[in-house]
């Protein structure tokens, strides 16, 4: 505790008398302090410096600071009685004093009381300097009412009775009531004696007020006091004041801010105690209590009852963990447990002297640092060190490591069967194609002369011809077996399909181009077919009544007979399509719009008829098919195939192809199965007594396919596709119903090139042969055989 | 028919699983402590099969323990201490706030600790499953061991991380265990065969390492944690098989020798011990003191089933093990001071050589550079002044490539200022189909006995052509059917376009043998073609996929050999320019 300072001494202790001779003699040059606080503080002071005599010094130096000021407040009120006159008078006295002089001596009686102001000491403001700050509001109040103190001349009996600083003010006895509530009477309170006080007798109206402040100088200063109804000048003091405290200043003007302060106790050690009282004797003796507990513990440790704390050992113990290992301890989790799979050994790249094709080359580098880290298949750049000495440290090692712990612990862990298959063990048996002869193997024949693309081919029911329809617009008549071109006929556009009649007993082709089908003779083989043929055509009589027609029929004339037609079948739209009925009296024409119900036209030849078959339009046709036994007739949409019976004239059934657009289809000679081919390189075989799905798909080929064909008689089917191949393919049909058809590919032929992204457009087999005939984009028919 | 309708998610595969919050809320622990309980009990999360029913019908992506192991966890003690370490901490730290020093030095001398002796015990019921999972252990522990006390984790780990390290590679030392070695960029990898287990660790390089910022140090310390509880114990056990002290001791004899020398250098005893352990020259004590090891004889019970060839290979498997494990026996090695004195020291000593060191470089040498009894100077510098005549000195790689190759390798391609001969790593089996590098196969030559020829050029072109060939026949064989078949595809083409040739007749002759072996391919081949056409798409699929793989392998061996051949035939004509020059 730093030593009180000593020069406060003489001065706190110092009389009374002589201070308040003194005071006195200063009251002259003070008369401008602070009236509205000397009120309150001023005896406060004096009586703490009263008491201060009775304590000791030390108390008075302890409690000398802030704690006072409380107290100060409550001994005011005890002592007030002992107060003599002169100090109790004090307070008002000193507001009488400043009205005195602020209001030029507007109350008389006030100026000959003797003005006695107590002197404040600097120290004593300093110390009430907080106080006051705080109280900076109440003073302003508290000023008004001193003021009124100045003006309103109070009788000098009641001079004693108010002598604290609460009931200051009493001229009005109402208290702190809003003043309004005497608005409506003459009075505005009431005095201490009980006597009402009267409002001044005119009151300002806005007139006078006006007036007021346009001629009064002092209308600024002036202020209205609302318990009283009076108005009141602010003399220049109090208007210096009020400036002082709005601008935030102290209110003193004497008061200097900055004075040097003062320590209460200095920083310098003191050779003398604070104060002279001698040690206790207590705490030069040892004590005894300590002695006795000391002495026990002496005891308990010489008894070995206490021990000090062992110092712990920190290092692991290990023991013979395993010593009883019994297999009960090996629970059902443990045979669950997956154990880690341990980290991949490293390989020669990892070497720090791998050997030389292990290093990267720079695009290998580049690749290798522009990949993702979890896409690199190394995680590391293999390098090469001359030497052992020169290997730094890997700079991801702690990162490798961490990644092994994260995945040790996070990583779900599944048992995963590894499918250990000999690939060859996939393959399917099958039957050897050897064993499945005859079909063809070899390409025998090329069938040249068309210069376009060779669109539909067709053989005779023979077997002994072959028609081709080109791009070039021409149809072309081949000797099968020399590859002869017999005959070249040409049409007025691209031929789109040639069908020969099946019927052996007529020689008529059925050929398709722009929007015309027209039939022709030929004029090949046997001459009394031939001629049977063109007498067959020419019996023909018109009936009586002519019927209407979708089509045109007409007997070539002319150089067009010379040439070979005999019937022309003048269509509304373009042909793309004509197929026989297996006995060769009906023929079957497509003209594929998907606006129109009239797509598919049924012609008979005998009787020079057509009929539209369906009323309604379900799609855009692709190729129709007549049943080679019995009255259906196929006809190809683009995913379904609906098989109509012709005589009941009602949908048999509809076969979806699961694909997305056919292009061909083929029937079996039997007329149980059908294949379709598609443009997304599918084939499906329809097994009709089993479903309406298909019961195989096959995707042989890697393109489109263009054609598929029957053989008549051997169990054979052929596809043929933009890649350019032939597909020839076994497919037995088995007469038990529980057997299902048997496919095994057995040979692809190739030998067609691919122009304009076309292989083989078409694919026919011989009636008799096991040969299949193909014709391609390339502009030539080839024989297989 | 009545009967309550079964809920969803209330039965089978749902209540089978549980996920990570649920099961951390379930064990009332901390994210951070759930963790850490997972990692020492070696609880793993699981893959449900059907992971929408198991997640209630959502897709978000979840991670599932198996509802059994979590309860499972439910009963373990450790979880209380893990409490008790929580409010320790708790503790601590008000008394700190409060600089209550006294409460905080006796908070700290009541620290709660925990020991996983009975965890190691659970997870590993019998000792070989201890083995088994040794090899993260062993890594774990080196990788510690290399650390410098700087903070990452507590220095009680690091020395006890070393001393288990340093227990291991006794161990490994006299039970000559080691098999094989690879200096790889990452680190060395031994490999031994401990009790039948094939172990693998790795060691990184003494040196400092920088560390990462992206690294979860707590998790390897809880790792860390467990694997030295378990290091310990396999340790001791596997002391106690071998009939050693565990914790080891050195040789009386050897030690005496080492007592006098550089007891003065070390303040603490237990220091220099770990060090003159460290040094791996000396042999450990025995328990009972056996003079010598007697070689046991396999007796052999020929079984019905097993044929006398098979015996045979084991017997033979045998032999060679234990020539390899001898391998330097009677020599005597001198390392020189810039060459990792630990990793030859033990890789030496393991193999039954003897080594030693400067006197100023390490503690534990045993005999001096001017020792006349030295055979093998191993050196790691183009140069060395001052050298003797009755020893080799030889480059680090010998030693680890003759392990690998399990024979004494010429020394003449590792003499100093040589260019070494590529390192190859000894963990790679090559299968039929895959590339084998030619020093391999040069190796193996070696190993088969066959003497490579005296003049080295010659040599060195024969075995490259030799090489090559055999490499071609590989590939051929390899790809015979990819041959086969484009080969087959040529021919079709050609018969496909042939144009008809000019009408002309030959007088035919008989197809030869070839012709008919060449037409019997074909058709197998086609054959085999078309039965692909026929499979199914699933099988297909998996079919494609093999022989994906397959092709792959292939071309990657391809190009492997092209790089190499590229690469010899640049060195070669280098060498040429560099003779004519000359």
């Amino acid at each position: 505790m730093p030593a009180p300072k000593t020069e406060q001494k003489p001065e706190d202790t110092m009389s009374i008398a002589k201070k308040e001779t003194t005071k006195r003699k200063n009251t002259e040059e003070d008369h401008d302090q602070l009236p509205i606080f000397d009120g309150q503080d001023g005896p406060a002071i004096e009586r703490d410096n009263d008491d201060d005599l009775s304590d000791s010094e030390e108390s008075v130096f302890s409690g000398l600071e802030d704690s006072g000021s409380d107290s100060d407040d409550k001994d005011e009120e005890d002592d007030d009685l002992k107060e003599d006159d002169e100090v109790s008078s004090n307070e008002c006295l000193d507001v009488d004093a400043d009205g005195m002089k602020s209001s030029d001596g507007e109350t008389d009686a006030n100026k000959s009381e003797p003005t006695k102001i107590l002197m404040k000491k600097n120290k004593n403001k300093t110390k009430k300097e907080k106080e006051k700050t705080d109280t900076a509001e109440d003073g302003v109040e508290g000023k008004k009412a001193n003021r009124e103190i100045g003006l309103t001349p109070l009788p000098r009996t009641d001079e004693y009775d108010e002598d604290t600083s609460d009931e200051e003010d009493i001229r009005n006895t109402v208290g702190n009531i809003p003043m309004e509530w005497y608005k409506d009477y003459p009075h505005i309170g009431y005095d201490l004696d009980g006597k009402k006080i009267f409002k001044p007798i005119r009151n300002k109206d806005e007139l006078d007020e006006f007036l007021d402040k346009m001629e009064n100088p002092d209308y600024w200063r002036t202020v209205h006091d609302k318990t009283t109804g009076s108005d009141i000048r602010l003399s220049d003091e109090q208007v210096d004041l009020v400036h002082r405290l709005q601008r935030g200043q102290f209110g003193d003007v004497n008061f200097n801010e900055y004075e040097p302060a003062v320590d209460f106790f200095t920083c310098e050690t003191m050779i003398h105690p604070v104060t002279n009282r001698p040690m206790d004797k207590r705490s030069f003796i040892p004590s005894l209590l300590d002695k006795e507990k000391v002495s026990k513990m002496v005891h308990a440790i010489k008894m070995g009852w206490i021990k000090p704390r062992k110092p712990k050992d920190t290092t692991p113990q290990y023991y013979d963990l395993w010593a009883k290992e019994d297999p009960n301890a090996i629970l059902g989790r443990h045979k669950m447990h997956v154990p880690a799979p341990k980290t991949r050994l490293p390989g020669h790249e990892e070497s720090y002297n791998p050997p030389p094709e292990y290093l990267l080359s720079e695009e290998e580098k580049l690749a290798w640092e522009q990949q993702d880290p979890e896409d690199r298949k190394l995680n590391f750049l293999p390098q090469k060190y001359p030497c052992l000495r020169a290997v730094p440290s890997f700079s991801r090692f702690i990162h490798e490591r961490f990644e092994r712990c994260l995945d040790l612990y996070l990583c779900p862990r599944q048992r995963k069967m590894r499918v250990n298959v000999n690939p060859e063990d996939l393959i399917p048996k099958l039957p050897k194609p050897r064993d499945l002869q005859p079909f063809p193997t070899t390409q025998s024949l090329v069938y040249r002369g068309h210069t376009s693309l060779v669109r539909c081919i067709s053989v005779s029911p023979t077997g002994q011809w072959l028609v081709s329809g080109s791009d070039d617009g021409t149809v072309r008549f081949w000797e099968v077996n020399t590859a002869r071109c017999m005959k070249t006929i040409e049409a007025s556009g691209p031929i789109k399909s040639v069908a020969w009649s099946p019927n052996p007993a007529v020689c008529l082709v059925a050929v398709a181009f722009t929007e015309t089908v027209v039939l022709m003779n030929p004029g090949l083989g046997d001459r009394l077919i031939a001629s049977a043929t063109d007498q067959l055509i020419s019996a023909y009589e018109e009936p009586e009544e002519a019927r209407e027609q979708p089509v045109q029929w007409a007997t070539a004339e002319g150089k067009e007979h010379e040439q070979g037609y005999r019937l022309v079948l003048t269509h509304p739209k373009a042909v793309r399509q004509v197929t026989w009925h297996g006995k060769g009296d009906y023929l079957a024409s497509v003209m594929p719009d998907n606006t129109n119900n009239m797509q598919v036209l049924i012609h008979q030849v005998s009787k020079r008829r057509t009929q539209n078959p369906f009323s309604r339009n379900k799609g855009q046709v692709q190729c129709v098919a007549f049943h080679p036994l019995r009255p259906f007739f196929f006809v190809a949409t683009q995913r379904f195939v609906r098989v109509y019976n012709l005589i009941k004239q009602e949908m048999a059934k509809k076969l979806a192809a699961n694909c997305k657009w056919i292009s061909s289809m083929a029937i079996h000679p039997g007329g149980d199965n059908v294949i379709c081919g598609s443009y997304d390189s599918r084939l499906t075989w329809f097994d009709l007594d089993l479903s309406t799905k298909p019961y195989k798909v096959l995707r042989h080929h890697k393109k489109a396919l263009r054609g598929v064909a029957y053989h008549r008689s051997y169990p054979l089917f052929a596809s043929a596709s933009d890649d350019g191949t032939v597909i020839v393919c076994h497919g037995m049909v088995y007469n038990d119903l529980l057997q299902n058809p048997l496919i095994v590919p057995v040979k692809v032929l190739k030998g067609h090139a691919i122009t304009h992204d076309l292989g083989v457009l078409d694919v026919v087999f011989h009636p008799t042969q096991p040969w299949v005939f193909s014709s391609g984009a390339d502009g030539t028919v080839r024989l297989f055989t | 028919m009545g009967g309550l309708q079964k809920k969803k998610y209330e039965s089978g595969s749902a209540t089978n699983y549980i996920t990570r919050n649920k099961a951390r809320k379930k064990l009332q622990l901390h994210l951070a402590d759930f963790r850490r309980l997972c990692i020492l009990k070696g609880i793993y999360p699981h893959e449900p099969k059907h992971k929408k029913k198991v997640n209630k019908g959502s897709t978000a992506p979840r991670t599932f323990y198996l509802l059994k192991d979590i309860r499972f966890l439910l009963h373990e003690p450790i979880v209380g201490k893990f409490r008790e370490y929580k409010t320790f901490v708790r503790k601590l730290r008000k008394a700190y706030g409060k600089a209550e020093w006294t409460g905080v030095a006796r908070l700290r001398d009541n620290k709660p600790s925990y020991k996983l002796d009975h965890i190691v015990k659970e997870r590993y019921p019998t000792f070989i499953d201890a083995v088994r999972d040794v090899d993260d252990a062993l890594s774990m522990c080196f990788l510690f061991s290399t650390f410098a006390r700087t903070g990452k984790c507590h220095v009680q780990t690091i020395q006890l991380c070393r001393r288990l390290t340093v227990e291991w590679m006794n161990y490994v030392i006299t039970s000559r265990s080691l098999r094989k070695v690879f200096i790889s960029i990452k680190g060395i990898y031994y490999q031994a065969d401990v009790l039948g287990q094939t172990i693998t660790w790795l060691v990184p390089y003494q040196f400092a390492h920088d560390h990462p910022t992206d690294v979860d140090y707590r998790v390897m310390a809880t790792f860390t944690e467990l694997y030295t509880t378990l290091m310990g114990f396999v340790n001791f056990r596997l002391y106690q098989t071998l009939n050693i002290t565990y914790p080891p001791k050195l040789d009386n004899q050897s030690e005496a020798g080492l007592k006098a020398e550089f007891e003065e250098d070390y303040a603490m005893d237990s220091e220099s011990y770990l060090e003159k352990l460290s040094a791996l020259s000396a042999s450990l004590a025995r328990v009972v003191n056996t003079a010598e090891e007697e070689e046991t004889q396999l007796d052999h019970f020929p079984t019905e089933g097993e044929d006398v060839a098979d015996v045979e290979a084991r017997e033979k498997e045998q032999r060679e093990q234990d020539a390899q494990r001898n391998l330097f026996e009677g020599l005597k090695f001198y390392l020189n001071r810039e060459v990792p004195r630990e990793s030859l020291a033990f890789v030496i000593r393991c193999f039954g050589g003897q080594v030693s060191w400067d006197k100023s470089l390490c503690i534990g040498n045993t005999y001096d550079v001017t020792d006349e009894t030295i055979t093998h100077h191993i050196v790691d510098r183009p140069n060395i002044d001052k050298q003797y005549i009755n020893r080799y000195y030889i480059q680090p790689q010998w030693v680890y490539d003759s392990i690998n190759g399990k024979i004494k390798l010429p020394v003449e391609d590792y003499f100093l200022g040589v260019s070494l001969p590529p390192h190859l790593s000894p963990f790679v089996e090559e299968k039929d189909g895959d590339y084998v590098p030619p020093e391999k196969l040069k190796l193996m030559a070696l190993q088969r006995g066959e003497k490579p020829e005296a003049d080295e050029e010659d040599d060195d072109e024969d075995d490259d052509e030799d090489d090559e060939d055999e490499e071609e026949e590989e590939e051929e064989m390899d790809e015979e059917e990819a041959e086969e078949e484009s080969s087959l595809k040529k021919i079709e083409q050609q018969r496909g376009q042939g144009k008809m040739p000019s009408v002309k007749v030959t007088p035919g002759a008989l197809n030869k043998y070839e012709d008919k072996k060449r037409t019997d391919l074909e058709e197998k081949a086609e054959e085999k073609r078309l039965a692909i056409m026929m499979m199914k798409k699933k099988e297909k699929y998996l079919y494609d996929k093999i022989m994906f793989g397959k092709k792959r392998k292939v071309r990657e061996a391809n190009k492997l050999t092209a790089k190499r051949k590229s690469h010899d035939d640049a060195s070669k004509s280098e060498k040429k320019k560099k003779a004519k020059k000359q």
